[in-house]
């Protein structure tokens, strides 16, 4: 839709998947991604390392806040993708169904974006997003603007 | 019901390695006892969070955190012999810090109030000081209603 912006869409789209692939801990979860325009989708693909409670069997709900997490952390970092990753500074899960064991979305509405600080919302759903898994909000502390590798 | 009472650490055991998610973090489970768990989680390179530095994700204390706190209401209930189903309705995550390169870091858990639902519990993360914490949660946990008598 709209190429005006600075990243063409392609080329966040490759530096997106180069981050998933650079995070160990995402390639641990299996988290992949998909881009429209600047909004991503997160996507976990099922995998039974996710498990929590093999008897339902259900996603573990770590494992749901994690991608929830993630989510909102790939969101932030493509408003700014030359700095480095935003750190999680509190969030609260809420969680409204089991994890059955299917592929998960969540997109991230970020509500605001201050100078160090960004709160965002993250809704977690499987087979239909009026039926969600969960959801989170939490407050994320941005990186420092100047690219160097002295920040904390 | 159960042919052989397990303690409330081996039932934490079982219970954590029989947790696919928590076999595949390698978390450790440390002690139990009613409504107080401890677990622990190694640093390893497939946990990273950030390459620049190395620190292991907040998702896994957000695992680590959420197993905790469920295995400090398991073993309260079980010690009243009422243990079911348990879900988790809502975690709350406050990051103080990035934990310590390598260092193995330890959930301890407190469930301080357990109704005929729902667990209250408290939780927090550290290397080896809890007035130091990389990480406290707040958690609520619903218990399956008792199966019906037959």
């Amino acid at each position: 839709m709209s190429e005006a912006t600075e990243n063409s869409g392609e080329s966040l789209a490759v530096r997106l998947a180069g981050l998933l692939e650079t995070v160990p801990y995402m390639s641990f979860l299996g988290m992949q991604a998909e881009l429209a325009g600047d909004e991503m989708t997160g996507r976990l693909p099922f995998a039974p390392h996710l498990v929590g409670n093999p008897m339902l069997p259900a996603l573990h709900g770590g494992v749901i806040g994690a991608f929830l997490e993630m989510t909102a952390v790939c969101q932030l970092w493509l408003l700014e993708p030359h700095r480095r990753l935003p750190r999680a500074i509190d969030v609260t899960i809420e969680y409204l169904r089991p994890g059955r064991p299917l592929a998960v979305h969540a997109r991230a509405n970020v509500r605001k974006v201050g100078r160090r600080i960004a709160n965002v919302h993250v809704e977690a759903w499987q087979e239909a997003r009026d039926l969600p898994v969960a959801f989170l909000s939490g407050h994320f502390m941005l990186s420092p603007p100047a690219a160097d590798s002295a920040a904390p | 019901m159960s042919a052989k009472p397990d303690t409330l650490p081996d039932m934490v055991t079982r219970m954590t390695r029989g947790t696919p998610q928590s076999s595949a973090l390698g978390l450790r489970p440390m002690s139990a006892e009613a409504g107080v768990a401890c677990m622990a989680v190694a640093w390893r390179a497939d946990l990273v969070g950030d390459p620049h530095s190395g620190v292991i994700a907040g998702g896994v204390i957000t695992t680590l955190l959420d197993q905790t706190c469920g295995m400090a209401v398991a073993s309260l209930a079980e010690a009243e012999n009422r243990l079911t189903g348990l879900a988790t309705l809502d975690l709350r995550i406050d990051y103080m810090r990035g934990a310590e390169l390598g260092r193995e870091i330890i959930a301890r858990a407190h469930c301080y109030k357990l109704t005929s639902s729902i667990g209250f519990v408290r939780a927090a993360a550290f290397e080896d000081d809890e007035a130091n914490p990389i990480a406290t949660a707040q958690a609520t946990f619903a218990l399956a209603p008792p199966p019906a008598p037959k």
